[in-house]
């Protein structure tokens, strides 16, 4: 860790003797024509990314950073236009380029891959054809030296069985494997330049690791230049060498990566830090840093600096003139006219956050909510009509057993199609359980909503993942919020519509919203209104599924404020669902880990996240990316994709993925539970001390390792 | 791919027999049977019965229901109370005029209408795009028996290129059927273009916005190389299957069109022998019809999967 700051010193991102820039873009502006007229998206952006280097650029939504990317390779939709500036690629000028010398660049010196690699790729056609058509076309390779150049590159993305890769369809193979390909497509031509935008972003988080993972490896054997775009700090860590924050269509800062983390020298970037919980597994809580406001519309950009009406260190200075982007320190940018007022981010989150949670005093546990013993949810696929086919059983959730204290949140997490969001259904109803039990406030809970009594179904309320496909498009934001008021409590329309006013305010939006519809607000705002919604019936439980994935990093960082603001006051509890491990750990007191359909681990925050924990946890743990470039992680990854609810494996259902399976015993029997301290326990065949000492071992390997 | 057409034609096989019954129990349900159309108005209630025992009327519907299937299914349809011939030559001659009729229609609005529908989706919200969509839309509304007289007069009465009227003879080639099919032809293909240039059109802009267009653009492959391999394999999916659906009314829907003209097809015989009362003829083709649309349907869902592989590989 010591050498890692040593390399942070002033300039020094890439190693000695001045490295040669291979992609520089320079004042570079970029316009869309809309309706709304000219819409500056990004201006003035001056970077450039050095051969061997990998440069990351971090927005939220908005900000312009995929328009940079793509606009600098001149790839803009047909309202877009550069309108003044400089891109260079190996000292080539890409800017008045002929097309078709363009052309020639795409897909040669340039590689791209993209977020959503199942669309990225064309369904139709078999993936050996589409990544030999690069080598044909720009290689001019025949067909035989295209296929053996493909298998070459499928080998070194580490895909196994390439030659039956290439053979598929993409709807048949995995978002990861389906990742490699599109870097291995990519990298075909050996570019000088890689443009990677947020390639991690729709994989699950075991999967995304093993990506980064390949991708930090291939840097290192690779000359190319990366552009790495992403809205994840995180993941930032694990592969860039220097980063560009980017805002509102401008750059903000620049800086090698350690230092633009600890010690960053522009307002919005601190603040951007501080929006990401710190992973902590302590019961002591600090709410997050929030930024006011939100982007401004580009329509309506501030006369001064852009970030000036959300910032916290703003002077008179700042609202008057665009601040230029300048060397702060050797190798470090900001666009703050009062850098040097910018405080270190640990004086900053003492400033700009407070304790929100006490330490539960030891042995006070409150009162059971919900208890869910043995829950089954089981669904038939459909049986042919003609065919013969008889319908399969798809066990989503599989046995398992959970309770939800009075005024406390429980975490579940788990890769998508563990059955967390089923589980969650079936406490509400949505989903009526096939077996097990449940018990609200001690009383047995019927499976479907309709044999429930008013009571019970006003005391059980839901946020979901999306607020555009849960909220009534229709339906103004008061009559959304009032209905359940009306419906569930009872309340006259007159009384009803106060009362939602006042939940508006206790979500922290304005009373005005109240005859707004839902396509007026933001993302965050309308969340923030299905809260609302959710608290209106004053339930004693309130199911969140996902209620923050889809939104952007600093938005996520307020609602997750809002939620333990009203927890506190309201005494609601919470089923906090989520793949984010530093956002579950942020907000829970108790966590469930889950793994097709079944509990893995359950017990007290602190305890599930630290060891011994269950080897799923622990890979769970050692794959999320944390936006701290000290953390220290260990090298656990997982193979493969979970199996199908469809194809439960016998014995722990882990085994097959378990990096620390025992043998014949995994895969033949049903794994005990071991308990540990307090509600602690663990399904597996290793004893809690066991995995203790083995878990501990790894981790002084790694810091010798690192050392 | 096999278990798929298996499970097609089990399908089929169940419309078709669904249909035949609906067919006969239309035909049988009419006033008047086949006895008092063979004897006519004027014949003894004696007589009628007699006959109806030697046609087996007098047995029960389910009966005479499956002797009838059985006898269609076996090539012997019957007698055409109105012609006093067998039915099978007479439909069968008008199936192959219709069969021509359609090969020449669609050849005619096919490539035109796929043509157009790229072009339009291609100069997406210009003059190009907007003209296109007008004007393939005017045709739309215009009903055949319009559009069929405005042909008519122009190219048969005033410019005398064409003949007006298509009673081509019984044993004429196909070339020498050819001058009497282009203007009906025309006439049906105004009508089916607009409907393969906005599907063109609609499916080939969802598929130009898609991310892997954007990833063959940034491969460097050419403007045409990225339309003809990447997008024009996904974007005529649905066109494709449109039209295969539209292939069993191009060949047994054109009631209007060969009135207009006097077209000998199989749509003409079917309303002649609803004019006539013609059950023998009525049912022969109704069923015959009903065949041809399943098996257009058939074919339009074979080479949907054919063509994608996410149907294919279920």
């Amino acid at each position: 860790m010591h050498a890692r700051a040593a390399v942070a010193a002033p300039g020094a991102a890439a190693p000695a003797g001045a490295p040669r820039p291979v992609f520089e873009i320079e004042g570079l502006s970029i316009d869309y024509t809309t309706e709304l007229g000219v819409l500056p998206a990004v201006r003035d952006v001056t970077l450039s990314v050095h051969e061997h280097e990998s440069f990351g650029l971090v927005g939220e939504s908005g900000s312009g950073k995929s328009t940079l990317a793509m606009g600098a390779i001149r790839y803009l939709a047909q309202n877009g236009r550069v309108t003044e500036g400089s891109v260079r690629l190996g000292g080539v000028e890409l800017l008045g380029l002929p097309a078709k010398d363009l052309r020639a660049l795409w897909g040669s010196s340039i590689g791209v891959v993209y977020q959503n690699p199942l669309s990225a790729l064309n369904p139709s056609i078999v993936i050996g054809k589409q990544l030999a058509e690069v080598a044909r076309r720009r290689l001019g390779m025949n067909k035989a030296a295209a296929f053996e150049r493909v298998v070459e590159m499928l080998t070194k993305v580490a895909m196994p069985d390439p030659a039956a890769v290439m053979r598929r369809y993409p709807h048949q193979l995995s978002g990861g494997m389906l990742q490699r390909c599109v870097i291995a497509m990519a990298l075909m031509t050996d570019p000088a330049l890689l443009i990677m935008d947020e390639p991690t972003t729709a994989l699950d988080v075991t999967t995304q690791a093993v990506v980064l993972d390949l991708v930090a490896d291939l840097k290192r054997e690779l000359d190319s230049a990366i552009l790495y775009i992403t809205h994840d700090l995180g993941v930032i860590t694990r592969i860039c060498d220097r980063v560009g924050v980017m805002y509102a269509g401008e750059l903000m800062e620049q800086a090698a990566l350690y230092e633009l983390f600890k010690r960053p020298l522009h307002p919005y970037t601190l603040d951007l830090l501080g929006c990401v919980p710190h992973f902590d597994p302590t019961p002591q809580k600090r709410s997050l840093v929030t930024i006011p406001g939100s982007i401004p519309r580009l329509d309506e950009l501030p006369p001064g600096c852009t970030f000036a009406p959300r910032c916290t260190y703003v002077k008179d200075v700042c609202m008057t003139a665009r601040p230029p982007l300048v060397a702060v320190a050797a190798g470090h940018l900001s666009a703050c006219r009062r850098w040097q007022a910018v405080p270190t981010p640990v004086e900053h989150l003492r400033s700009a956050t407070e304790a929100v949670r006490a330490a539960e005093a030891a042995g006070a546990r409150p009162d059971v909510l919900i208890d869910a013993r043995g829950t089954q949810v089981h669904f038939q696929t459909a049986a042919g009509l003609l065919s013969g086919r008889k319908g399969r059983t798809i066990r989503a959730v599989d046995g398992v057993d959970l309770d939800v204290c009075v005024g406390q949140t429980l975490g579940v997490v788990g890769e998508s199609g563990s059955g967390k969001t089923t589980v969650a259904r079936a406490i509400i109803g949505l989903t009526p359980a096939t077996g097990g039990k449940i018990t609200l406030r001690g009383k047995p809970l019927p499976p479907s909503t309709a044999a429930r009594p008013r009571a019970t179904l006003k005391d059980i309320q839901m946020v979901f993942q999306n607020p555009d496909a849960s909220l009534n498009p229709t339906r103004s934001v008061g009559d959304a919020i009032s209905r359940p008021l009306v419906l569930l409590g009872g309340l006259g329309r007159q009384a009803a519509a106060g009362r939602a006013r006042e939940l508006l305010t206790a979500v922290s939006l304005p009373v005005s919203y109240f005859d707004r519809l839902p396509h007026e607000l933001s993302g965050g705002e309308k969340q923030r209104v299905a809260i609302a919604r959710a608290f209106a019936a004053e339930p004693g439980l309130i199911l969140c599924d996902e209620p923050i994935s889809s939104l952007d990093v600093s938005v996520q960082g307020s609602l997750m404020n809002l939620l333990m603001k009203l927890q506190v006051e309201k005494s609601t509890s919470y089923v906090f669902i989520s793949h984010d491990l530093s956002a579950v750990q942020h907000l829970s007191d108790a966590i469930a880990v889950v793994y097709l359909g079944r509990v893995m681990e359950v017990g007290d925050a602190t305890k599930v996240l630290t060891p011994p924990f269950h080897p799923y946890t622990e890979a769970l743990l050692s794959a999320v990316p944390l936006a701290d470039p000290d953390a220290k992680q260990k090298p656990i990854r997982l193979g493969g994709s979970a199996p199908s609810a469809m194809d439960v494996p016998p014995g722990c259902r882990f085994h097959p993925r378990c990096p620390r399976r025992l043998g014949d015993i995994c895969r033949q029997q049903e794994p005990p539970w071991r308990e540990g301290e307090g509600d602690h326990r663990v399904y597996c065949h290793i004893p809690l001390e066991e995995l203790a000492r083995l878990q501990a071992e790894t981790l002084v390997l790694d810091a010798e390792g690192s050392a | 791919m096999a278990r798929f057409i298996v499970r097609r034609l089990g399908f089929m096989v169940m419309t078709v027999v669904l249909a035949s019954i609906i067919i006969f129990w239309a035909t049988t349900v009419l006033p008047g049977d086949l006895a008092s159309q063979i004897l006519g108005r004027f014949a003894t209630p004696q007589a009628k019965d007699d006959l109806r025992r030697e046609l087996g009327l007098d047995k029960p519907v389910v009966v005479q229901y499956g002797r009838w299937l059985g006898d269609y299914v076996q090539g012997d349809w019957g007698e055409s109370a109105s012609t006093s011939t067998a039915v099978r030559p007479i439909v069968f001659e008008r199936l192959s005029n219709s069969l021509m009729l359609a090969a020449v229609a669609f050849v005619m609005y096919v490539p035109l209408g796929i043509l157009l529908g790229l072009v339009a989706a291609l100069k997406k919200n210009t003059w190009i795009d907007q003209t296109i969509s007008v004007g393939s839309l005017a045709f739309i509304g215009l009903p055949e028996f319009v559009s069929g007289l405005i042909l008519i007069s122009i190219f048969a009465i005033e410019l005398k290129w064409l003949p007006s009227q298509s009673a081509i003879a019984p044993d004429s080639t196909f070339v020498q059927a050819l001058p009497y099919l282009i203007l009906p032809a025309i006439t049906v293909a105004l009508t089916s273009l607009a409907y393969v240039v906005r599907m063109t059109r609609s499916s080939t802009v969802d598929v130009l916005q898609m991310d892997y267009v954007r990833t063959a653009d940034l491969k460097g492959l050419s403007p045409s190389r990225v339309l003809f391999t990447h997008v024009l394999r996904n974007s005529l999916l649905p066109t494709i299957t449109v039209v295969a659906i539209g292939i069993g009314w191009l060949i047994g829907g054109l009631i209007v069109t060969e009135a207009v003209y006097g077209y000998p097809g199989i749509g003409r015989l079917l309303l002649f022998a609803i004019q006539r009362r013609d059950l023998q003829l009525i049912q022969a083709t109704a069923l015959l019809i009903v065949l041809i649309y399943v098996v257009a349907n058939l074919v339009a869902d074979i080479l949907y999967a054919v063509l994608n592989p996410r149907i294919r590989y279920q």
